[in-house]
């Protein structure tokens, strides 16, 4: 090791632990590519609301799956809570600015998502795919009851949503719900980005990796796991509450097992624990959802237990695993063939 | 009442004798498998087509049943199943929820989403009349036939040479294996027989539960419930769950028909917040 | 208060055994205890009782006069008692860098910062690097944990706990399952610590035992059999006696 001032040192340290948040080219092209979609797919714009509030639903699960390690199988309690809220908030003119109306919802989710978070504390992982499970199908059976409040089995009707920040109205194409459901995914994304690469994101990390060890080094387990199961309930909700506005619907689907399960997978599907997974998930579940409904309408339930199955046979990090080299070979590529065009020559590179 | 109380408790037995399979296959791999609900609706529709199609006896379908179940489960087992075992609670709990989506696809595709009833032989249909209550035949053949099915399982694994293996494999896998004690082969054997009891079950249950290709997802929150209350260290104490919560929900439904059913939903909540590893389990922890 | 941790009639069972009888410690400030038994005297349960990872069927933790015994393990570790694992308890999939980086935002109290990246407050970067040059592990301070030599992860792990700043600290087997030739750099780091920090150490290797405690407690069977200075301890018949014997009384 070379010789070097102290100062220097740290100052390469700090950079080195700071340099971790900085924004990859991944990210960068991931992103344009998803702006372009509002100009260059504009007959797509009502499916392509769907994948972005799937995306944030299933980006809130990762917060607690791949960052806590929380197994939970009720997720869409608290998708459902923050649609029914939202309906509830239009119908009754009591918000009707969707904007206003969304953060209440998710405000509210994240302190229902506080309030159960006990629920997930305690006990092995057995016994949080129980209570979980068992707290979306009370919530669900309670929906169901309470058609007075929820519509029932039917679904509330009659919900009708304001423009979107009093200037904006929904329209039939799905151009404003869409660019409406994008922009709250980013802001919430960007958020979350933050938030992994915090101190309270790294103890999340450690959490998962060795709970044991992080309360030993004065980590106050409980409390991060509270925060963040309640930060994802939060999210979970908003995106509940997007759907209801952008489709002036919601009904029992929202707290449906069903559901659950749904953005178990887009997530697994897209990988766990780096964020964009949920998001790119969503798109691959939707597109398969599309196609398999296209085959076989009724029973493509069918093939969706099919690629879960294979998912774990084939063993979910040899998948991210190909999937690295996959997109590492793809970068290279496309890295050479921007030299060429430009009639670069790059010397060898060292190392 | 004596009438819910009776019946609490032959679907408390259904219930056991349904998730039996479940709690030791959780005791001895650690394994969380949330398609055991498929395995009873196979037996359950198994006896269904027999009885109803192919004018089978009742009291012959119902063996038919257990042994078609357990052939299907031997057989997913040491295909599929196996290489699932060191994978992550995760991944299990995926894998097998994939397999129930299959399930349920599957037999929604040939036999129809309607719900399918067993034509029950005579001597089973009606009621005794005793003390005023109403007893109906059927639930008090469940009772009688789980009670042995429990009493058989009991002295199995008390009495018998594998019994204590299987004891032994759920106590410590690792020590067991070290004893000698093949724990792969005690598990398939027991995989088999859990899922054949479910199939029996399923069989069984066709009557009072229902059967129609959404089962494995409608149930698959009960058999969990037996076994993380009851805990899986014994055989006894799932029963116990099995037997409490069918009262609760029978009773529950009963008394108080808006909310009956988040009786076994809150009991099983506060269960498992005043004692996470089950009402049951012992304090040691794996 | 001359304490710095005591222990008072500490008592854990087990169905039916009973893992530690009536042990009572008192250890002053900035002493060397060794703690030391044949196995299964209960010397990592006692470790496990006073960091709050058991719960003791009876008795009581007393960290400088304040009794800890409800405190969950992370509030004693704010308190100022930090243990290590007999068995490298560590993060795989983080960076020595990382890991040093965790413990010490938490105490400087931005761990639960969820605005701020990491390393942007100067104060935190300069702990981090101050114990891990310290500890050596500068060289390897960006490779994942998992890919680090044993020795390494070992150095490590106490590197993790005196990051935490402690005032009493429990070393469960510093030395275990080291290589010989990493031994020297491990052992250097313990006998360095700081004269304030109060050390109770357990220990199979004799030579780091009498070489570094001050004072000695003999455990057998879950309870304290003897008490006293390395040269009492060394020259009393009945500790070589529980050491080799055991098979001739039994």
């Amino acid at each position: 090791m070379t010789t070097r001032q102290p100062g220097e040192h740290k100052q390469e340290i700090a950079d080195h632990l700071a340099s971790r948040a900085d924004w990859r080219p991944f990210e960068i092209a991931f992103w344009l590519a998803v702006l372009a979609t509002i100009f260059l797919l504009p007959d797509r714009h009502l499916l392509l609301s769907q994948v972005a509030i799937l995306g944030l639903f299933a980006l809130s699960l990762d917060l607690i799956l791949g960052f806590a390690g929380i197994i939970s199988l009720g997720h869409a309690a608290f998708f459902g809570f923050g649609a029914y809220l939202a309906g509830l908030m239009a119908k009754h003119g009591i918000v009707t600015e969707p904007v206003l109306a969304l953060l209440l919802a998710g405000v509210a989710s994240a302190l229902l998502g506080w309030a159960t978070s006990f629920l997930v504390l305690r006990g092995s992982d057995l016994t949080r795919i129980m209570v979980t499970l068992g707290f979306a199908l009370v919530l669900r059976e309670l929906a169901n009851r309470m058609v007075w409040l929820t519509g029932g089995a039917d679904g509330m009707q009659g919900i009708d949503v304001g423009p979107v920040l009093g200037w904006f109205e929904f329209d039939i194409a799905g151009h404003v719900a869409y660019v409406y459901s994008l922009a709250v995914t980013l802001v919430l994304f960007l958020i979350a980005r933050r938030l992994i690469y915090s101190p309270f994101g790294l103890s999340l990390r450690s959490l998962k990796d060795n709970p044991r060890r992080a309360s030993a080094i004065g980590i106050p387990t409980r409390r991060r796991l509270v925060a963040i199961y309640a930060l994802a309930a939060g999210y979970a909700g908003v995106a509940g509450a997007l759907l209801t506005q952008t489709t002036q619907f919601a009904s029992l689907a929202g707290l449906d097992f069903e559901r659950s399960a749904d953005v178990l997978l887009a997530l697994i599907i897209g990988g766990t624990g780096y964020l964009y997974g949920g998001l790119i998930g969503a798109v691959i579940f939707k597109v398969m959802q599309d196609w398999l409904a296209d085959l076989t309408p009724q029973y493509w339930g069918f093939w969706i237990g099919l690629v879960l199955v294979l998912i774990v046979l084939v063993g979910r990090d040899r998948m991210a695993d190909t999937a690295s080299h996959v997109g590492a070979s793809v970068v290279e590529l496309a890295r050479r063939a921007v030299d060429s065009a430009v009639g670069r020559d790059r010397p060898a590179e060292g190392g | 009442m004596l009438t819910v109380l009776f019946d609490g408790i032959a679907y408390g037995m259904l219930l056991f004798v349904l998730s039996a399979g479940l709690a030791v296959t959780l005791g001895v791999m650690n394994f969380v498998n949330l398609a055991h609900g498929a395995f009873a609706m196979a037996g359950g529709y198994v006896a269904v087509i027999l009885v109803n199609r192919h004018g089978v006896p009742f009291f012959a379908a119902l063996p038919i049943a257990f042994v078609s179940a357990a052939i299907l489960g031997s057989v997913l087992e040491r295909t599929l199943y196996v290489r699932v075992y060191r994978k992550s609670h995760l991944d299990q709990v995926l894998f097998t929820i994939g397999l129930v989506f299959m399930a349920v696809a599957a037999v929604d595709y040939t036999l129809g989403s309607a719900q399918v009833f067993v034509e029950l032989p005579a001597v089973l249909k009606g009621q005794f009349d005793v003390l005023g209550a109403g007893i109906g035949k059927y639930r008090l053949a469940i009772v009688v036939l789980c009670g042995l099915i429990t009493m058989a399982l009991q002295f199995g694994l008390a009495r018998t040479r594998f019994g204590s293996r299987l004891r032994a494999s759920v106590d410590d896998p690792t020590v067991a294996r070290g004893l000698g004690i093949n724990v792969g082969g005690v598990f398939a054997i027991t995989f088999a027989v859990g899922s054949g009891l479910a199939g029996l079950g399923g069989a069984l249950g066709a009557e009072i539960i229902g059967l129609d290709p959404v089962f494995p997802l409608k149930y698959m929150i009960y058999f969990l419930i037996v076994v993380t209350v009851g805990g899986t260290s014994s055989m006894t104490a799932p029963f116990l769950a099995a037997l409490i919560l069918g009262i609760a929900d029978v009773a529950g439904k009963y008394y108080v028909p808006t909310f009956g059913a988040f009786a076994i939903y809150t009991i099983t909540i506060a269960i498992l917040i005043w004692r996470p590893q089950g009402l049951f389990a012992r304090a040691a922890a794996r | 208060m001359p304490y710095a941790l005591e222990t008072i009639g500490l008592e854990r069972h087990f169905e039916g055994i009973v893992a530690a009888n009536n042990v009572s410690l008192a250890v002053k400030r900035g002493s060397r205890r060794a703690l030391i038994g044949p196995n299964g005297a209960g010397k990592t349960t006692i470790i496990n009782l006073i960091s709050g990872m058991l719960r003791p069927s009876a008795g009581t933790v007393v960290l400088d006069g304040r009794d800890i015994t409800k405190e969950p393990p992370d509030e004693r570790v704010r308190l100022g008692l930090v243990r290590t694992f007999q068995i490298n308890q560590l993060f795989a999939g983080l960076t020595p860098l990382e890991t040093i980086g965790l413990a010490v935002s938490e105490r400087l109290g931005a761990g639960a910062d969820w605005w701020r990246l990491v390393g942007r407050k100067p104060r935190v970067v300069d702990e981090i690097v101050d114990v891990l040059e310290r500890f050596g592990l500068t060289d390897v301070m960006y490779e994942r944990t998992s890919d680090l030599a044993y020795g390494k992860q070992r150095l490590l792990e106490i590197a993790l706990a005196i990051a935490c700043r402690p005032r009493v600290l429990l070393l469960d087997e510093p030395a275990a399952g080291v290589p010989e030739t990493e031994r020297r750099e491990l052992l250097d780091m313990i006998a360095n610590l700081p004269e304030d920090v109060t050390v109770l150490l357990i220990e199979h290797d004799m030579d780091l035992v009498f070489s570094f405690a001050d004072s000695i407690t003999v455990l057998v069977n879950g309870t304290v059999f003897v008490e006293g200075s390395p040269d009492e301890v060394a020259r009393d018949p009945r500790v070589k006696a529980v050491y080799l014997g055991e098979a001739l009384d039994a």
